[in-house]
Formats: structure tokens, C-alpha cells, sequence
């Protein structure tokens, strides 16, 4: 993975210092609450309801093992023993003082890592397919562009107060994995008829209260101009985007008003000045980033193991597991490995500094010491030899991190919700958990099959739930936490936006309406038909009819 | 309270007077003080045969508020000696995108002023976009503030990307080592 040079060191060392003094003046009453805030925010450093709220970045979702072991000391020292792992590879502590904040910073950047831009209106972490460089149906590596972006965005000075947040993301592989379609930017890594290397661009996705499907503004960028195209898009967006209204500030609505068209000639002939310039990528810059990403030292193996397949027959729990967490590798041999950060009575994407220290050394002994985190807020070993599977499923499995669930109906999507977040409408932790509970036999979850279900507590949508194949959603009413449900979104390259059913729900009512979803998909299915297909194939009037049939009356009269 | 301000790095005295258009006040009739002033764009655009000889010896600039066009400028800019840009809060980043339009697409060479919410924290951001005059609100700063505040335009010495100050991106400014070389 990347490797800091001393130019990205001394950077990373200069904003350290730079926040310190501007945490010492705040202490010191020399900066106001109002004149703070940016500057946190674009530090990583929420305020929250109980405490301060500290989220740190992971470019593209990569891990190397020291730095795990680094995210699990500051869980001990100076949190309570755990991190939250987010949907876009951030990692959130919920309990650090405010004053410890500028050392977490200078713990993290002795390990090459930060919390730049992680809030803020701002240009956010990067994200990519988290199967980048071992995934079959990948065109390219598309790391080497996301690290380049990611200097390119890193402290750049004219775009560090946009109209508002700024979310990029890469696809690379015929599969989506990263839901391009819901960024600001989406790059999608492509051919062209000649074999020369590009981008299909999408802007003006994102999720929040007015969801929004991407639309492609041009069909292929050149890689080398993908600095100064971007830098066009983002400026065309910091003069023009509402500043008026938080609610209408996101380049969607921008690029909505203007039609992507008319917003892709503006890019276009603000283009025009840059395209060619000194921002354009070079051969060798590409090269030297490219090195940092070289495959690591495979072994030459069999592609069939009888060893392996004999495990595979013999033990039950290890097949399921291989079936459900465990993914095709390019390199004959080798395997990608999830670890399940989603086991029943643990808060989706919660995980213990414990358990950090053994993905580490897990890393360490299976996976070249790399770790990589998923938007679903699950954890992959990335290249792991075959025979070492059920070494690693037994280690895993004792801590708790190996959970045969993955794509299935508890690998619940769920973001920290109102029991943390003071932007939450209402929680979401306890609806998770009580579906969780509920759900928990895996025969039944394997019966129901691959299904997406994902939770916000607010509008903000950080639990993705438009693309939920179920979505479930905080609203306030009147003070009370009520729940809107939705079904038949999508994530990956069909990307679709859910709809909703209905009147939302009491939280005491969520695990009876999730039973009755899953009752009329049983009854409707056909053979080898997923959730989703049904929902597609049918419409969401039989769901509909199903949950609101006997819905008690009172409940109605409660909330419409 | 300072009403200094930083120019090309160090702290000065000014006593230039930015104008406003009051609520109801209209371009063509507002007084325009004797003196160096910073006019608004329509009050230029209203008046500029009479102040033209002003604007020449740099007595008279001329400000642009946050959703102006900076193009509207273009004409004039090869004798207009100095430029305000108006920061109406600190958050607001467009007059970062109308600097760097200012010194690269039109090639405006003469003083570049932020004005308006100018605070310390945002000194360097500005100077990489072309601001070489930093006007923070007299109030906000004292003498001392002021002084101390003038290491923040230092706050990164050599950043990635290209900007007004820094005309080459780090990966042409510098020799990078190659991945090999740096991983362990």
C-alpha cells in the first residue's frame, strides 16, 4: 500500500502542528465556538451528544497492521476500548476528550494516518473498490488514481469551504462495489475502443434528504487529465452551488437546476483551461504511485487443494463460512477472506481493540499485513492463501469475527444513530439489534437469502438505506422516534432508490414489519429468486398490503 | 484592535476605506471619499470615467462580492492596481475560486485583497490563491494577534497540489522517491 515519502510526512507532521495551536488558542478563548467549528470539523472532531465524536480517515479503506494496532491503542487510551468501522471506510471514536484530540492526531501521524477532511464542507476520503487489485472482473488498479486524487485534495486551498460536503468514489470492475452512483463524483475506470485507460464520469449523486442518482457527464476522461477535470468540476461547483440553503447546497441540486448537460458544457469550457496544464498526470507519476500498489510476493499454488476440499467436506460451520465470507481471488491459490463485523448483539460496524489487534495480526500471519475496510462496515483479509482458510476461520471465529453472514439478513448496514449522533432523528442501533435477534438462525437467514438491509437515523442517509433492498429510516414525530420503512433499492450497477411503503412505524412494531416482508417474499418467490427480484418482479403493493392488513388501529391514529 | 493588515507577509499600516452600498443607496449617487478606497463592482461599473485617473494611481480599487463574476473585471484589470475580494463569512469559499481566476485566467498582477471575515486560520489557503493583502475585520485581532498570526500563511511549506503560489503540482515542484525505494 502507499508508503509516505518525506514530503507527505512533513505535510501531515505541519497540519498536526497546526491544529494544536488552534485547539490551544481555542482553549485559551482566542477562537470563538463559530470560528472553531471548520476547523475541527476539517480535523475530524465532532461535537456530540455525550462527547466529542473523532473521525479518522482510511484512504480507500486500506489498513496496513500497524496501523490497526495503532486504532486499537487510541481505542484503549483514550476511548473506551472500542472504534466504530463506517460506510465510508471512516473509523469513529464516540467517547475522546476534546483537548486529547490534537495528540490522537499526532499518535495517528506517526503511523501515516489522519483525520483530514473527514467533516466539513469539504472534499471527504476517497473511497474504492475494496477488492481493488485482486478482484477478477477489475479493468485496472484503481488505487493509484485514488492516492493521487487524494494528494490533489489534501489542504487544497480552493476548495475548503464548498457549498458543502464533497464525496468521490472509484469504480474499477464490471461489478459496482463502492454505489457510484450516490457520489458527488463518481469515477468509473474504463477502456476505451483503443485499450487506453479512462474515465467514465458521474456527478451529482448522493443520498440525504433529496436522493439522487449520478448521471454521466462524459463518457471517457483520459486518466491523465483526471486532476484538472475534477479540479473544473469543483470549481464550476464552489461559484455556483446554493449557498442559500444547507438543504439545497450538494452539487446534485446544482447539476439538477443546470440539467447534467448544460453542468457538463460548464465543465467543459472551464476545462478548456486547464486540460494540457501542469496538472496533467504524468507517465511517470503514475508509476511512481502505481509501485506502492505492485502485487505483494504471491507463491506459485495449485489451483486445487485436497486438502482443503477435505476440511470443506468434513466440517459444516467452516463451509458455511467459506460460502458466505470467503471470495474468488485472481492469484490461483488464494482467496479474499470478510471478517463479520456483525455479530448478533454488537452494534453494526462496532469493533473492540481487541478484535483490531487480532485482524492485525491476522493480517500479519494471512494477508501481507494488509487489511481492508468494506462500505457494508465489514473487514477483508485480502489475499489469503487457501490452505490457511480454517486456520483463519478458527482464529476468527473465536473473537467473535467470523459470523457466516455476509450478504444475508444480518449483515445489517447501520450507522451510530441517535444513541450517539447528535444529528440523529432517532436510533438505530436497537432496531438493528432486535432484527438481529430476531433473525439470528442461520438456517432461516440462508433460507431467506442474500438481501440488503440497511438503517439511518436520519435523513443524512450515512446507513445508505435508500439502496437497501429493505430500508429503514429515523424520523422525529413530535419528539417520538418513528421509523420509515422502504423496499426495492439497490446498490451496484443496477443502482435503484427504495420506496416507501407506507405510514412509518413505532421502534416496537420494526421487527413484526421486517417478519411480514419476509413472509410475502417466501410465499411469492420464485425458485432462485432473491428478495430484491421479487420486490422487482412483483412491486411493493403485496408487501404493502401485507404489513398495513392488521396493523393495529391505534397505531395509525398515532402517526400518519 | 489592529486596523493594520498583512501585505505580502508582513503587518503595515493601511487606511484605506472599503465603501458598502448602504440598504436604498444607489451606485451613481453615493460619495466616493477622497483618498485610497476599495468601491464596489457597480459602482465602478456606474462611475468609471470619473474615477478612472483615481484608479490609475491606485487611490481607487475596486471590491467584488462573493457571487460576482470576476469576468465582469477583465477589461479593466491591466490598470486597475489593486482588487478587493469579499469574504462575507469566513465559510463562504467562492472568492478562493475568484482569486485563482483573477492571477491565472486573467492575469492580474497588481494587489489582491481579502476582505470582509479574513481570519488567521484561513491565511494560508488565501496566499496560495493569489491573495497578497490580508484584511481581517478590525476588530478581531490586536496588534500582538496580528503579528503572531503572520507564521499561519507558513502553515504548509511545500503542499500537493498547484495553486497561484506554487505554479507546478508537488509532483513536478520535487523529486519523489519511487515506491520501492521508500517501502521498508
Amino acid at each position: 500500500m502507499y508508503q509516505y515519502d518525506e514530503h507527505d510526512q512533513r505535510l501531515l507532521d505541519q497540519r498536526v502542528a497546526q491544529f494544536r495551536d488552534q485547539m490551544r488558542r481555542h482553549l485559551a478563548g482566542e477562537l470563538s465556538a463559530d470560528e472553531f467549528r471548520p476547523l475541527r470539523l476539517q480535523n475530524g472532531l465532532y461535537i456530540q451528544r455525550h462527547a466529542p465524536m473523532f473521525r479518522i480517515s482510511v484512504p480507500y479503506g486500506h489498513l496496513a497492521s500497524r496501523q490497526l494496532r495503532k486504532l486499537a491503542h487510541l481505542a484503549r487510551s483514550y476511548d473506551r476500548g472500542y472504534a466504530h468501522f463506517t460506510t465510508r471506510t471512516n473509523v469513529q471514536f464516540n467517547w475522546p476528550k476534546l483537548e486529547d484530540v490534537p495528540e490522537m492526531l499526532a499518535e495517528l501521524a506517526s503511523v501515516q494516518m489522519h483525520a483530514n477532511q473527514t467533516s466539513g464542507n469539504c472534499i471527504r476520503n476517497i473511497t474504492a473498490d475494496p477488492f481493488a487489485g485482486v478482484a477478477a472482473d477489475e479493468v485496472a488498479d484503481p488505487r493509484p488514481f485514488a492516492e493521487i486524487l487524494r494528494q490533489w485534495a489534501t489542504y487544497n486551498p480552493e476548495f475548503a469551504f464548498l457549498p458543502r460536503k464533497f464525496k468521490i468514489a472509484f469504480n474499477s470492475a464490471a461489478e459496482d462495489r463502492v454505489v457510484l452512483r450516490v457520489y458527488d463524483i463518481g469515477l468509473d475506470l474504463v477502456r476505451n475502443e483503443a485499450g487506453e485507460l479512462g474515465f467514465r464520469v458521474l456527478v451529482g449523486g448522493g443520498l440525504g434528504r433529496t436522493p439522487i442518482l449520478g448521471e454521466e457527464i462524459k463518457p471517457f476522461l483520459p486518466w491523465q487529465h483526471l486532476i484538472s477535470y475534477c479540479e473544473a468540476i469543483l470549481r464550476v461547483y464552489n461559484r455556483w452551488g446554493r449557498r442559500d440553503n444547507l438543504w439545497k447546497a450538494r452539487i446534485k441540486i446544482l447539476v439538477k437546476a443546470l440539467g447534467p448537460e448544460e453542468f457538463g458544457r460548464q465543465v467543459e469550457e472551464e476545462w478548456a483551461n486547464g486540460k494540457d496544464g501542469p496538472n496533467t498526470i504524468t507517465a511517470a507519476e503514475l508509476a511512481r504511485v502505481s509501485a506502492h500498489f505492485a502485487p505483494p510476493a504471491y507463491e506459485t499454488l495449485p489451483a486445487q487443494d485436497a486438502a482443503f476440499d477435505e476440511l470443506l467436506a468434513g466440517n459444516k460451520a467452516f463451509a458455511t463460512w467459506v460460502k458466505r465470507n470467503v471470495r474468488a481471488h485472481r492469484q490461483p491459490g488464494y482467496a479474499a477472506v470478510v471478517l463479520s463485523l456483525k455479530k448478533t448483539g454488537t452494534a453494526p460496524g462496532d469493533v473492540t481493540a481487541e478484535q483490531m489487534d487480532l485482524i492485525a495480526d491476522l493480517a500479519d500471519r494471512f494477508s501481507f499485513g494488509e487489511a481492508r475496510m468494506l462500505h457494508e462496515q465489514n473487514v477483508a483479509l485480502a489475499d489469503v492463501r487457501r490452505t490457511d482458510l480454517f486456520e483463519l476461520w478458527q482464529a476468527a471465529r473465536a473473537a467473535g469475527l467470523a459470523t457466516p453472514n455476509i450478504g444475508l439478513l444480518t449483515d445489517i448496514i447501520c450507522c451510530p444513530g441517535g444513541d450517539f449522533c447528535s444529528l440523529a432523528n432517532a436510533r438505530s442501533i436497537p432496531i438493528a439489534d432486535a432484527i438481529q435477534r430476531r433473525f439470528d438462525d442461520l438456517d432461516y437467514q440462508h433460507d431467506i437469502g442474500e438481501i440488503d438491509l440497511n438503517i439511518s437515523g436520519c435523513m443524512n442517509s450515512c446507513g445508505h438505506h435508500h439502496v437497501g433492498h429493505i430500508g429503514i429510516l429515523g424520523v422525529d414525530k413530535n419528539d417520538e422516534e418513528w421509523y420509515q420503512v422502504s423496499i426495492g433499492g439497490t446498490q451496484g450497477n443496477g443502482t435503484t432508490l427504495g420506496k416507501v411503503i407506507g405510514p412509518s412505524f413505532a421502534l416496537d412494531e420494526i421487527v413484526g414489519v421486517i417478519e411480514k416482508l419476509l413472509e410475502t417474499y417466501v410465499e411469492l418467490r420464485h425458485e432462485d429468486e432473491r428478495f430484491i427480484d421479487t420486490v422487482q418482479r412483483v412491486g411493493t403493493e403485496p408487501f404493502k398490503v401485507r404489513v398495513y392488513a392488521d396493523r393495529q388501529p391505534q397505531r395509525k391514529a398515532a402517526h400518519v | 484592535m489592529s486596523d493594520k493588515i498583512i501585505k505580502n507577509g508582513r503587518v503595515v499600516a493601511d487606511d484605506r476605506l472599503t465603501v458598502s452600498l448602504a440598504e436604498g443607496e444607489v451606485p451613481a449617487d453615493i460619495a466616493v471619499p477622497a483618498g485610497p478606497v476599495l468601491v464596489p463592482l457597480a459602482v465602478w461599473q456606474a462611475r468609471r470615467e470619473e474615477l478612472l485617473a483615481r484608479a490609475r494611481s491606485g487611490e481607487v480599487g475596486v471590491w467584488l462580492a462573493a457571487g460576482e463574476d470576476v469576468a465582469a473585471l477583465a477589461d479593466d484589470l491591466g490598470l486597475l492596481q489593486i482588487v478587493g475580494l469579499h469574504f462575507p463569512k469566513f465559510t463562504d469559499g467562492r472568492s478562493y475560486s475568484a482569486a485563482t481566476l483573477l492571477r491565472t485566467r486573467y492575469g492580474y498582477q497588481g494587489e489582491l485583497r481579502a476582505i470582509g471575515q479574513v481570519l488567521r486560520d484561513q491565511f494560508n489557503y488565501m496566499t496560495r490563491c493569489g491573495f497578497d493583502a490580508l484584511q481581517p475585520q478590525a476588530e478581531r485581532y490586536t496588534d500582538e494577534q496580528l503579528e503572531a498570526a503572520v507564521a499561519s500563511i507558513d502553515d504548509f511549506t511545500q503542499p500537493y497540489q498547484r495553486s497561484v503560489k506554487d505554479p507546478l503540482p508537488l509532483f513536478r515542484r520535487v523529486e519523489r522517491g519511487t515506491g520501492r525505494e521508500v517501502q521498508q
